[in-house]
């Protein structure tokens, strides 16, 4: 069945698995784990071959067996067959010719995108060029709340990171306060703790919930420790605003995480229960990032990839206020470059718009990875002109605790002014009422402290001689 | 505001909060962008970064030290068969390659109860810097308590899991692996010693490790991690095993600073 002669060759991929894996744009993982093209021409023989499988096949053909994986019963089960009609006749390459035409406005991909399964949105970007992602991307819209609204047309909200080596509250606090006086922070205010115990998740969670309500900062705050130590917080009545988890498209690459959807669905609620949204009652936020199911040995012989766009499925299940594809995170075995980086971050956000997600990317790169800024400025410029949701900001760029590079505060306003990018309206308001933004919100000529912060540093100028 | 032409660099007048965090902050700006320090600051630490992972260890350089001070070695290649492979490829960078093997096998070795493996891994700069310093003050230790060891093993593109080949070929009780770790921006030259009790090819997993990390002028140092190896040693042939069941209970004059509970945005 997916079988051609191209060139004056005969390719016979046999399975949509593997034909889905033949059809990827090269990277590392997919020769890591043995399923990428062997050459150019077979890759192009398999997207000829990709364009012509009708849509209807992925929920005929499924790529990891339903028996074994949840995952797949979720996307199968909760397929929304309604939704599907309006696409159902298409092949892969009609899609996308719909997707790219006027056809597909704003209100239509919001239609469809239940009938999307995740393996429809990975076999279309596998044949889609960079820009084609972008343009698509860009079309659909997506808008979450919680204490503010995330994902309005031509807006860009960005998740503040002060991270510190040892969690050191002051330290923390150092880097949340540049980050907010640089206008960012309406995503969530988010901290990865140096350790994952629940006495230093707590003691995150009470600093986070005392910041925002004593300078009263319309955004939400979230410690990224195991679903399972946010759960023991809730249950000592730590303030939990956002549940954080990261997730992969396989089941046994959930259970290397030690998580299960039903542990998700516990969680959810667990925070649901605390009403602490004013605005709305999106309080998840997962990671993900194309190759970690592969690093966990669980990639069940599929492409990274599409494993990543499995991810989504289990996403949108828990209706998420933001997700985050850390792109450049996993190093160069699974991305070897700033290409393939590029091409993977868009791939990403451009899957999990199609099927409904809050897409932000974390831009990011490691030391042993072929890139540098020059790679994570195209990203980031190209991010932002797909409509991007959120993006990082991390002081200088420079993570501290988790020795990785993102993108900084000034990454945020650069993006503001050449594309225009406004934050979240609450927080917009918030930025200006306190003359950190001027009226078209960039930062104020002359750099003074608003009078809201004024008090905590004119104490530190006596703390800081004490302590020396 | 200044009269002539020169763009203004704003300073943030928060520079004082330096003082507790290692972070980029208070970086400042000129118009909304990194003005010109601050961005060639980055550059920098990330060029040393990339040559910590790109610049190939000196191997000779390496033996000659170590021999210098009485210690045989014996440098061997895995699989990668270079750079651009062992990144792409961790599989590769944990097995020996053929002539590597052979060469092991032609070593006639009597019997051995610990191997001392050192790996470029990412950082050349890390086995530059530590590796030498660290045996002189290792090497000593093994000897004193009597273990029989076999020429020191010096591992191009070489992974973690390269000391299983190594303890595996020679039978050997305790392996220890020195290896450059993944470079930071502020720490290129970062070294990790990983401990496997009964490290076997293929069976032994990160689960069955012990690591002690970020050992450089920096972070810990040669006397700390050496004492905290030397306590791993010792209970791992008490317990007779090495990883997750194997708690290191040393307690290290950093971590265990109080921690000040202080911050100024809300005291």
């Amino acid at each position: 069945m997916y079988k051609t002669r191209i060139a004056d060759q005969v390719y016979d991929f046999k399975t949509l698995r593997n034909l889905m894996a033949k059809a990827t744009p090269a990277r590392s993982g997919d020769y890591l784990a043995g399923v990428g093209a062997a050459t150019n021409l077979e890759r192009v023989a398999a997207q000829w071959v990709l364009a012509d499988v009708p849509l209807k096949q992925f929920l005929n053909e499924v790529l990891v067996p339903y028996e074994q994986d949840e995952v797949t019963r979720l996307i199968i089960d909760e397929h929304d067959s309604a939704a599907f009609a309006a696409i159902s006749h298409l092949t892969v390459g009609d899609f996308r010719n719909w997707l790219l035409s006027e056809r597909a406005t704003t209100e239509m991909l919001t239609a469809i995108t239940p009938g999307v399964t995740p393996e429809m949105a990975a076999a279309v970007s596998k044949i889609m060029r960079i820009q084609d992602l972008i343009l698509v991307a860009k079309k659909c819209r997506v808008i979450t709340r919680f204490r503010n609204t995330i994902g309005l047309e031509n807006r860009l909200s960005t998740r503040l990171q002060p991270n510190h080596p040892t969690d050191d509250p002051a330290g923390v606090a150092a880097s949340l306060l540049d980050g907010l006086l640089y206008g960012c922070g309406d995503a969530v205010i988010g901290i990865n703790p140096a350790s994952d115990n629940l006495e230093a998740t707590s003691r995150l969670l009470h600093m986070l919930h005392d910041v925002i309500e004593r300078y009263r900062i319309p955004t939400q705050s979230c410690v990224l420790a195991h679903v399972t130590t946010t759960l023991k917080a809730i249950e000592q009545g730590a303030p939990v605003d956002l549940v954080f988890q990261s997730i992969a498209g396989t089941q046994k690459a959930n259970d290397s995480f030690g998580i299960t959807l039903e542990l998700l669905n516990e969680a959810r609620l667990a925070a649901l229960e605390l009403g602490r949204g004013a605005l709305g009652d999106n309080c998840m936020y997962f990671e993900t990032g194309q190759g970690s199911a592969l690093s966990a040995n669980a990639h069940q012989g599929l492409d990274q990839q599409t494993c990543e766009a499995r991810a989504y499925a289990v996403a949108r299940k828990f209706k998420p206020l933001l997700v985050n594809t850390v792109v450049g995170f996993i190093g160069p075995e699974y991305l070897y470059d700033g290409k393939q980086i590029i091409r993977a971050g868009l791939e990403d956000h451009f899957c999990g718009k199609l099927l409904g997600l809050p897409m932000g990317c974390d831009v990011c790169y490691t030391n042993h990875a072929e890139a540098d800024q020059d790679d994570m400025d195209m990203l980031l410029t190209q991010f932002a002109v797909a409509g991007g949701t959120f993006i990082m900001g991390v002081p200088g760029a420079d993570d501290v605790m988790l020795n990785y590079q993102s993108t900084s505060f000034h990454d945020a306003l650069y993006l503001r002014q050449v594309l225009g990018l406004r934050p979240a309206p609450e927080f917009e308001q918030w930025l200006q009422q306190h003359g950190i933004f001027n009226a078209v919100n960039q930062l104020q000529q002359q750099p003074d402290v608003p009078a809201l912060f004024k008090p905590a540093l004119q104490k530190l100028i006596g703390y800081g001689d004490e302590q020396q | 505001m200044s009269n002539n032409n020169e763009p203004t660099i704003a300073q943030d007048p928060w520079l004082s909060l330096k003082q507790f965090t290692p972070a980029r902050i208070a970086l400042g700006r000129v118009g909304m962008s990194l003005p010109t320090r601050a961005c060639l600051d980055f550059q920098l630490a990330h060029a040393l970064a990339r040559d910590a992972v790109n610049i190939p260890l000196d191997f000779a350089g390496l033996e000659q030290r170590l021999k210098k001070e009485g210690y045989q070695t014996l440098t061997l290649q895995t699989q990668a068969e270079n750079q651009t492979i062992y990144l792409q490829r961790p599989d590769l960078g944990r097995l020996l390659s053929a002539s590597a093997a052979a060469c092991l096998r032609h070593n006639a070795h009597l019997p051995v109860d610990a191997v001392v493996v050192v790996a470029d891994g990412l950082s050349s700069t890390a086995i530059e810097h530590h590796a030498e310093p660290f045996l002189r003050l290792l090497l000593p230790e093994l000897q004193q308590r009597d273990y029989r060891l076999p020429p020191v093993c010096l591992i191009k593109h070489g992974r973690v899991a390269i000391g299983d080949a190594v303890a595996e070929h020679y039978s050997a009780k305790l392996c220890m692996v020195l290896i450059g770790e993944r470079p930071g921006l502020s720490s290129p030259d970062s070294m990790g010693i990983y401990f496997t009790y009964q490290a076997r090819s293929g069976i032994s997993t990160d689960a069955d490790r012990n690591c002690i990390s970020n050992i450089h002028n920096n972070g810990l140092s040669y006397q700390q991690a050496l004492k905290k190896l030397l306590f791993l040693v010792n209970e791992a042939e008490k317990l007779q095993l090495s990883g997750v069941n194997l708690k290191d209970e040393t307690t290290d004059a950093t971590a265990n600073v109080q921690q000040k509970q202080a911050n100024f945005l809300l005291d």
